[in-house]
């Protein structure tokens, strides 16, 4: 399946990715000042850029194949769609038990900082069919929509 | 430590209605003129420290930035300059040399903008380039006066020749004074495009031999990284005497700038200063530069075009025409205007020549001499369009040097700044973390764009013409009228009056 | 008004040539017949012709024919000639009343053998010859070489060819080659050496089009001590093959593939050792290229070359029958003369037509 993969040589650690998939994941998608002045809260990012510079890249979930999340999730919510691979939260049938936070490897899966009690992850931006928009965004195409197992 | 007398030369703008504080320029500002208050979480700027290069405007999310030239104004004075003035206080503190990046950024005329080019109409017919073959390849080296034959076959080769798709080249920036994924970037776009780049003074990175068909080596006064595979690397080795931003100046790459793959390259230890000096030391004649010409031609088993670039200074002409008969196979010129990485200001605004009228009187030179042919002129300092390319070209240049150019299709805002080794930009720095933001994929795509852009102007202009050939335009400086120019200075250009 | 030579005046033209390959001579009335023709593509400010062969009687002597403002220009142009040439033959060129020409000049040819000892070391006669006309066209005001071959001359001046051919009483001369001009320049000084063809030594050109190359050309022939006077693209012309074929000994196909270069995708598909000297050729000698619409009928003693520019931007028409073979701007030119050749074809860009006497083959 595609995935984004990060380019860490080229990461100029702007955090532009976060941005913008803050802004995607908003009440207004559309509107990038009101996602942040506008939205009561402030929109959370399901991407992270980790760094220690000159070291930085971008990463969010990794959509594993035998994804651990999925199987520690008690609810059910956790699913990876057997179709695209992707793996979603369905957000209405979340507890937030957070059990999946502590089960991801990557440590890609976060609290949602909106207030209601539900993890947030990358969905690869699979509601809007095209780019993931951190990939669209990145300036200096650090990060890549890849079939290719990249970097391996 | 006294009270400072400098005052911001930029003023940062935030458009407080737009800003979303998510410090994108705060990460991007190597100057760090802004600031994270934690306090206010909110984002501010100390405008003092920016230098105008536009990273956190274009990298802004909401377009909130703007930068202006700060408002502050002196007492009017017709003679003492805001930059006049302030450059005294900032002398007053350091007690040094001013020193600057890129080229010559005073008000001198530039000649290219008084010269305009001819077209068809009705006597004879303009060519459409995307009808007919309009070609630009470009030989550059020693041409033989005549052809020698016999039975129909040559008796002997030509001389090594350069061949370029297109009469543009990357000129000469080394590894140290920018980045390698700068370099890299040329290098991969020369590649794509069929002409060359040229490695400075700087050495070759091996990283960078696989390019070497599109290289140009240079051997510069320092020696830096000058080694027998070197040589055997590129496809033509240039000496570099001197450079249009500072001639008769030698170069300084502060030991900061110096890591461990610069000294690599450069074969000198890591963390020391590289100076190359003002003169090559073997070269205090024209004797001499024909020595060198000719080790290096005997070091590279004669398969190499030598050439040798000098800055265009006063009596250009006849230190062209010795060049030329000291055997160098390709002369190139660099104007006052041309690029540089640091150049005391004084010397980089104050010393040298416009390339147009050098170019002009080196060429009329030659061709008087009946040397023309012997030799190939390439010109440089500050072509800023195919146009420019075209008029330098009917003026009588083989080809020409891109630098400036070149770096402003990679990202550069000249910001002039390229000293201090804090470019925003990833192409005038080592710091790893600031050349990380230079893709060379992106910067190659973007340099290799421009040439393509400009071949296809140039081929548009050749085709007004009538011309499908670019060497019917070489030298034809009956395609050339010049406007607001000195009958001096239309002389020295060999061209007549618009009009005429 | 500045005068030819001081200034560039482009223009348009007809073209025609007629040569009897087994070197038989024959009237002058044919060639004024098939120019006739193309009376439109003149204006009436220039036309000219070549004849070659049509002095049986002096095949040796270089024959300069001379226009004259002024007697003045005259005396000093003979003294020079008789300084260094022997004159076997001197006298006015003969013409009949026309009353479309005026303000003729006086036109007078000479027969002439180099003295030996006019010549400068390592000079050969021909070059004495050069030397002289170059002499004689910039230093002496009021007088002008119109051409200055053995057994060949140029007639031509400021009319319509036709004319001009009456004028200069053509169909009472026989010659083995025919080369004839008529001029369309957009402005004219009215100055008859200003007129085509373009003579220098037995070489002649009849040029109709516009070279946009013609800067570069001049510049680059400079450097080999052409003094290209008359700022007109024949001239130009004339001295590359003169460069070419006279100096440096080019064969005939790369003095033309110099001229008329073949484009570098033709080139790259050359067998390996042809795209060497292709890309030689066209790396030394890129200068000499000619840019722009042309189509030219080079005369020489020993033939014609017919060329078009090399995206053929220009007409040219060419046909044979029996030994004739024409070169015309247009075909009813030929046609006017020769009513049904036995071939008729249009050469390509750049590719040439090249008539050479049987008895003596090679241009060079
Ligand atoms: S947008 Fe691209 S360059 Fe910027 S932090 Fe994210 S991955 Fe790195
Ligand atoms: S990058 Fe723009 S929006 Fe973000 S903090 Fe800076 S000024 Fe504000
Ligand atoms: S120096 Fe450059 S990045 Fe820093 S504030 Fe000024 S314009 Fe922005
Ligand atoms: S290379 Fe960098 S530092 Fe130099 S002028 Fe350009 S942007 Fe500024």
């Amino acid at each position: 399946m595609k995935r984004v993969y990060a380019r860490e040589e080229f990461c100029a650690g702007c955090k532009l990715c976060e941005v913008h998939c803050a802004v995607a994941h908003s009440e207004y998608p559309d509107d990038i000042i009101k996602a942040f002045l506008k939205q009561k809260v402030k929109p959370t990012p399901r991407v992270l850029v980790e760094e220690n510079q000159p070291i930085s890249f971008a990463l969010q979930c990794r959509h594993c194949d035998d994804a651990p999340c999925t199987k520690a999730c008690i609810s059910g919510a956790m699913q990876k769609d057997p179709l695209t691979g992707v793996v979603i939260n369905d957000e209405s049938r979340c507890v937030g038990c957070w059990t999946c936070i502590l089960v991801c490897p990557f440590g890609a899966v976060q609290r949602d900082a909106g207030g209601h009690k539900v993890a947030s992850k990358c969905d690869l931006c699979s509601t809007n069919g095209g780019l993931p928009v951190c990939v669209q965004n990145c300036p200096n195409d650090a990060l890549v929509f890849t079939d290719e197992l990249w970097g391996r | 430590m006294t009270l400072s007398l400098s005052t911001p030369d930029f003023l940062i703008e935030r458009n407080r209605d737009r800003c979303i504080n998510c410090r994108v320029c705060v990460r991007q500002c190597a100057n760090e003129a802004h600031i994270w208050d934690e306090e206010e979480q909110r984002v501010k700027s100390d405008d003092a420290l920016c230098v105008d290069c536009q990273r956190c405007v274009t990298l802004c999310p909401t377009h909130a930035l703007t930068i202006r030239k700060y408002p502050l104004e002196f007492r009017e004075n017709a003679n003492w300059s805001a930059n006049a003035i302030k450059a005294i206080y900032k002398q007053a503190e350091s007690g040094g040399i001013l020193l600057t990046g890129m080229g010559n950024d005073q008000p001198y005329p530039i000649f290219w903008d008084h010269l305009l080019l001819n077209a068809s109409q009705v006597t004879n017919p303009s060519i459409d380039p995307l009808r007919e073959p309009m070609e630009l390849k470009t030989f550059l080296g020693r041409k033989p006066e005549k052809l020698m034959m016999r039975d129909g076959k040559l008796v002997e080769d030509m001389p090594p020749q350069l061949e370029l798709e297109v009469p543009i080249m990357f000129s000469a920036m080394s590894y140290g004074s920018i980045s390698l994924n700068a370099i890299k970037s040329l290098a991969a776009a020369a590649e794509k495009t069929g002409i060359m780049y040229n490695t400075g003074e700087g050495g070759l990175h091996k990283d960078l031999y696989k390019y070497g068909k599109n290289t140009i080596v240079q051997v510069a006064s320092g020696r830096f990284g000058v080694h027998p595979q070197y040589l055997e690397a590129g496809a033509a080795i240039e000496i570099k005497i001197g450079q249009g931003a500072k001639p008769g100046i030698g170069g300084h790459l502060p030991g900061e700038k110096v890591g461990l793959e610069v000294s690599q390259t450069r074969m000198i230890p890591e963390g020391t200063d590289a100076i190359s000096p003002a003169p090559h030391h073997d070269i205090y004649s024209i004797e001499d530069l024909r020595q060198l010409i000719y080790s290096l031609k005997e070091a590279t088993q004669y398969r190499k075009p030598v050439g040798v670039k000098i800055a265009a200074v006063h009596n250009i002409a006849a230190i062209a025409s010795g060049i030329a008969r000291a055997g160098a196979d390709i002369i190139a010129i660099d104007g006052f205007r041309g690029g540089t990485g640091a150049a005391p200001l004084r010397t980089r605004d104050n010393v040298g020549l416009p390339i147009e009228l050098a170019l002009a009187a080196v060429d009329s030179r030659l061709r008087e001499e009946g040397i023309r042919n012997q030799v190939s002129l390439v010109i440089g300092g500050s072509i800023r369009n195919s146009a420019d390319i075209v008029k330098a070209i009917a003026l009588g240049a083989d080809a020409v040097y891109i630098g400036t150019a070149a770096l402003i299709s990679l990202g550069c805002h000249l910001c002039q700044k390229c000293n201090t080794g804090k470019c925003n930009w990833g192409i005038a720095t080592q710091n790893p973390q600031l050349v990380k933001r230079l893709n060379p994929e992106i910067g190659a795509e973007r340099a290799a764009n421009l040439i393509s852009a400009w071949e296809h102007e140039i081929k548009e202009l050749l085709g007004g013409m009538g011309i499908n050939a670019i060497e019917s335009l070489r030298g034809n400086r009956l395609m050339l009228r010049g406007i607001g120019l000195s009958d001096r200075e239309l002389s020295i250009l060999g061209v007549m009056a618009a009009g005429e | 008004m500045l005068r030819e030579g001081q200034v560039r005046i482009p223009s348009g033209c007809a073209i025609s040539g007629i040569m009897n390959k087994r070197g038989e001579v024959f009237s002058g009335q044919d060639i004024i017949k098939s120019i006739a023709l193309m009376h439109d593509r003149s204006n009436g400010l220039g036309g000219g012709f070549a004849a070659y062969g049509i002095y049986p009687d002096y095949p040796e002597h270089y024959a300069f024919h001379l226009y004259y403002e002024e007697q003045a220009a005259k005396e000093k142009t003979e003294q020079k000639l008789n300084s260094l040439f022997h004159v076997a033959e001197s006298g006015k060129i003969p013409t009949r009343r026309v009353s479309s020409i005026r303000q003729a000049p006086l036109a007078w040819r000479y027969f002439v053998r180099p003295k030996p000892e006019s010549l400068l070391e390592d000079e050969s006669e021909d070059e004495l010859v050069v030397r002289t006309v170059m002499h004689i066209n910039s230093q002496i005001k009021g007088a002008f070489v119109v051409s200055s071959g053995q057994n060949m001359g140029a007639f031509k001046g400021v009319g319509f060819p036709e004319d001009m051919g009456e004028y200069f009483r053509l169909e009472e001369y026989k010659g083995n080659i025919w080369l004839a001009h008529g001029r369309f320049p957009t402005n004219t000084p009215g100055w008859w050496g200003g007129a085509h063809p373009f003579t220098l030594l037995d070489w002649s050109i009849v040029h109709n089009g516009e070279i946009s190359s013609y800067g570069a050309n001049k510049r680059y022939l400079e450097m080999f001590g052409y003094r290209l006077t008359m700022q007109t693209d024949t001239e130009a012309i004339t001295y590359a093959f003169d460069l070419l074929l006279r100096k440096q000994n080019v064969p005939l196909d790369i003095a033309i593939a110099t001229l008329a270069a073949p484009f570098w995708r033709d080139i790259e598909r050359m067998d390996p050792e042809r795209q060497k000297l292709f890309k030689t050729v066209r790396a030394v000698y890129g200068s000499l290229l000619l840019n722009g619409p042309f189509s030219i009928i080079l005369g020489s003693n020993k033939g014609i070359v017919a060329l078009n520019d090399r995206l053929k931007l220009r007409s040219l028409v060419a046909a044979s029958q029996g030994d004739f073979l024409y070169v015309a701007s247009e075909e009813s030119a030929i046609r006017e003369i020769c009513p049904n050749p036995e071939r008729v074809w249009a050469p390509r860009g750049g590719e040439p037509v090249i008539g050479l006497f049987e008895e003596g083959g090679n241009l060079v």
